[in-house]
């Protein structure tokens, strides 16, 4: 029986740990023994700009590229990056996504605002939706850089890989004297997503 | 970012530019010289890796290209690396090193980037080949990078030519399964041959090593026939597709059952092959990205396709839903339903993200100052270009590595002279031109511009923002930095020295550049000058160095909302609105660097440094 190729899309701001995050997701699979294919792009881009990543897996991947309109999952570091991306999603996806707000540098410079009510306008615009604070559960398990871990763990339960595989291969991810950390980012977001909430915004159940 | 990469291995999961790497390596390369590059950079880096090879930055790619000749003209394989716009900096030797031919194995990766992710233009250099009459080789996955690059050092040496390996932005950015090899010692040349005929290319040399060189095309054309890595891959013989590079994988994923003729080495194309394939299927397509390279040649064969170019576009990148989309209109059968769905509408209204200058960044306070100033800026390549945007505005034309000194010269030079002011009139600068650029840009190509400018008596001002590294590309070494790529300890260029020797002799040297009232100071004092002059703003990067000064906070109760201090550009700061409904800037400390470039622009007072931090500049 072959596997079909599942699409996901990450997407975020330079310097959140998207990267990192790919690289994990691309050898979990690898050691659950799909093919893989994952895009990334360098440069200019990463200067606080919006940052995509792409990771596909399955019996045979033959582009790395995700198409619009064809993501199973579409695990967004930031709010509005998320509301950004939302329509690359198939009609079944899933969108996972961190309620946090990082000012483009036109909101910084006073030249555009942030849209208001953004979870409300997220989960306006989408029917499967789970939101997590994952900086909160970052700070919760010893560092706010743990946040993009955080995000693997609430978004583990959507993907066909088994909990020793992602385990051992953040521990290998990351840098030694943080795998404790890590580690226990990771659980807090499999917690998280055990009791999925649609949305972040207060009084929200 | 492999993870043992070196250790004995059957697969790893590699990105395009990590098996040219590891390529070079298994092909017993021992030397690698290249100058960075989006989408090149990471193959110097990741061969810094490797023991068995020596690799170094080069101060531009000309000067990496002669390296790499001088060392297969010694006998040892060697590699040389550049993005697209690199090649056109080492077009000279190039070209020449197709006559002169080669002792060892010599390749030249040129990492395209369509759709200028990081790039001023998208050229297409396959055409290069082509234009220097050497072999062009194309993968699509970092498999076929890595196994062809090995194949290329074969290629090299059995045609006694240059080799031109070119990837794409997706193929060496994308990372897929890379089955791994041992590294092949090659013997090592012990004398240099006196081969005058062969290497001294003056016009009776050339004039015969031209006549090799084309039959040494027409050698190629025959071996491609029989070339490992170009292939037929039958399927439904009712639709046949002609693709090479990154457009394979789309082309797959968006025809799954079609008929492929995949090409590994598309200069010189086997004639004989593709008639094959014509003849083999009812209607044949061709699927490239940028310019229809591969169309032209097939059809100046005289051979009929069904459809190229015209279904897709000469401009930007392809994608699988591009050339779904595409071959769905022209009428092809059997295309993957996934990729033909219509978009739902984005949200709309969304603010942009943009690049930006990082906070803290040594860059902000010069662009505030030239904002400020309004004079004219001719720009150059790195991070400081993001001065053309929001909300500085400050960069008025950027063409290419090193031409922000010699387009400032040359715009000085057809001025009109400006009319006497009356004494303690208010100076208009708006007619001057500033030239600004990096410390990298500056070694790389910049030097011979201000030479210019000095011996032709120039009188441009020329700023160098030494951020002592090659900021853009992630944080490279250049010869200023006192290191090399190995990691080893070396000479940094004295760079006030250099400028001086080149016959500038108004320098002057700024070692804090948040300071604006400094910085505006000598720039003034320097536009008011009658000769040529530069400023170097010396203050290292702060994201390469890691550097976190204590950060400023704003005193809410002071703060009038005027928004002056969003002129700094800084992603640390945000306009809120209070409980009272006031608009009030708030500082996010996890983003402030402690620059105080937005202290410095508030009228009120009211952004500080708390105490018990170092005195800050407000």
């Amino acid at each position: 029986m072959s596997r079909p190729t599942i699409n996901m899309l990450l997407s975020g701001v330079g310097g959140q740990g998207v990267v990192l995050a790919s690289f994990v997701l691309s050898h979990v699979a690898i050691e659950e023994g799909y093919d893989v294919k994952q895009s990334e792009v360098h440069g200019m881009s990463q200067r606080g700009g919006s940052v995509t990543s792409h990771f596909r897996f399955g019996d045979k991947v033959w582009a790395p590229l995700v198409s619009p309109g064809a993501a199973d999952i579409l695990m967004a570091f930031e709010s509005l990056e998320a509301l950004r991306y939302i329509n690359w999603l198939k009609p079944s996806g899933l969108l996972v996504y961190n309620a946090q707000k990082i000012n483009p540098s036109p909101v910084a410079a006073g030249l555009a605002t942030y849209p208001e009510d953004i979870d409300g306008k997220i989960a306006a615009a989408w029917p499967r939706v789970q939101c997590v604070k994952a900086n909160e559960l970052a700070i919760q398990a010893g560092t706010v850089k743990s946040a993009n871990v955080v995000m693997l763990g609430a978004v583990s339960p959507a993907l066909p890989f088994k909990q020793e595989t992602w385990e051992a291969v953040i521990r290998k991810a990351v840098p030694p004297k943080s795998v404790d950390v890590n580690m226990e980012a990771f659980r807090l977001g499999v917690a998280t997503a055990a009791n999925p909430s649609a949305t972040c915004a207060t009084g929200a159940a | 970012m492999a993870i043992n990469v070196e250790q004995e291995h059957a697969v790893e999961i590699l990105s395009g530019n990590e098996g040219i790497a590891r390529g070079a390596w298994e092909a017993g390369v021992k030397l690698a010289s290249a100058y960075p590059g989006t989408p090149s950079t990471e193959i110097l880096e990741e061969l810094a890796g490797y023991k068995d090879i020596y690799s170094e930055w080069s101060p531009n790619e000309k000067v990496a290209m002669e390296v790499a000749i001088g060392a297969s003209m010694a006998g040892g394989r060697a590699l040389v690396c550049m993005k697209h716009v690199g090649l056109n900096v080492a077009a000279d030797p190039f070209f020449s090193s197709s006559y002169i031919g080669l002792e060892a194995g010599l390749v030249v990766v040129s990492a395209d980037d369509p759709g200028m992710h990081s790039s001023q233009d998208e050229q297409d250099n396959r055409n290069y080949a082509k234009f220097a009459r050497v072999p062009l080789v194309e993968p699509s996955d970092s498999g076929e990078a890595k196994d062809y690059m090995v194949w290329s050092y074969d290629l090299s040496e059995r045609f006694d030519t240059p080799v031109l390996f070119r990837t794409t932005t997706r193929t060496s950015h994308s990372k897929s399964l890379v089955t791994l090899g041992d590294r092949t010692e090659t013997v090592p040349v012990v004398k240099l041959g006196r081969k005058y005929t062969k290497y001294v290319m003056m016009p009776q040399n050339a004039i015969a090593r031209h006549v090799v060189v084309e039959q040494r095309v027409k050698d190629l054309e025959e071996y491609a026939e029989d070339c490992p890595f170009n292939r037929i891959e039958m399927g439904d013989p009712k639709i046949g597709i002609i693709c090479s590079g990154s457009a394979y994988g789309y082309t797959r994923e968006a025809l799954p059952d079609a008929s492929y003729l995949k090409l590994g080495m598309t200069y010189p194309l086997p004639k004989k092959m593709i008639a094959k394939f014509r003849s083999m299927v009812d209607k044949m397509y061709i699927v490239e990205e940028l310019d229809p390279f591969l169309e032209e040649a097939i059809k100046l064969m005289g051979i009929k396709i069904d459809g190229g170019k015209e279904l897709n576009s000469l401009l930007g990148e392809i994608s699988p839903k591009s050339v779904a989309e595409s071959l769905a209109k022209a009428g092809v059968p059997g295309i993957n339903p996934d990729l033909l769905v219509e978009l739902r509408p984005t949200a709309e209204g969304l603010p942009n993200r943009p690049p930006t200058l990082c906070p803290g960044c040594s860059h902000r306070g010069v662009f505030t100052v030239l904002k400020k100033l309004r004079v004219f800026v001719s720009g150059d390549i790195g991070c400081y270009t993001l001065g053309a945007l929001e909300p500085f505005n400050a960069v008025h034309c950027s063409t290419c590595m090193g031409a922000s000194i010699s387009m400032a010269h040359g715009m000085a030079k057809v001025q009109e002279p400006e009319a006497a002011k009356p004494s303690g009139a208010r100076p208009d600068y708006r007619n001057k031109v500033v030239g600004i650029i990096g410390d990298s840009t500056f070694y790389h190509s910049g030097v011979t511009s201000l030479m210019d400018v000095a011996y032709n008596k120039g009188n441009t001002l020329t700023i160098i923002v030494d951020n002592s590294t090659t900021a853009m590309t992630g944080g490279q070494e250049n010869p200023g930095t006192g290191k090399t790529l190995l990691g080893q300890p070396s000479h940094s260029v004295d760079l006030e020295a250099l400028v001086k020797s080149l016959g500038i002799k108004r320098v002057t040297t700024i070692n804090d550049p948040f300071d604006l009232e400094l910085v505006e100071k000598v720039i003034r004092t320097e536009l008011e000058a009658e000769e040529a002059s530069v400023v170097i703003t010396k203050y290292p990067c702060v994201l390469q160095f890691k550097i976190k000064r204590p950060v400023f906070e704003v005193e809410a109760d002071l703060c009038i909302g005027c928004k002056r201090c969003l002129q700094a550009g800084c992603m640390a700061l945000s306009l809120t609105t209070d409980a009272n409904g006031d608009s009030k800037v708030e500082i996010d400390p996890a983003q402030c660097n402690g620059c105080g470039v937005c202290a410095q622009l508030c009228k009120e007072d009211c952004i500080k440094r708390p105490a018990p931090a170092e005195g800050g500049k407000a």
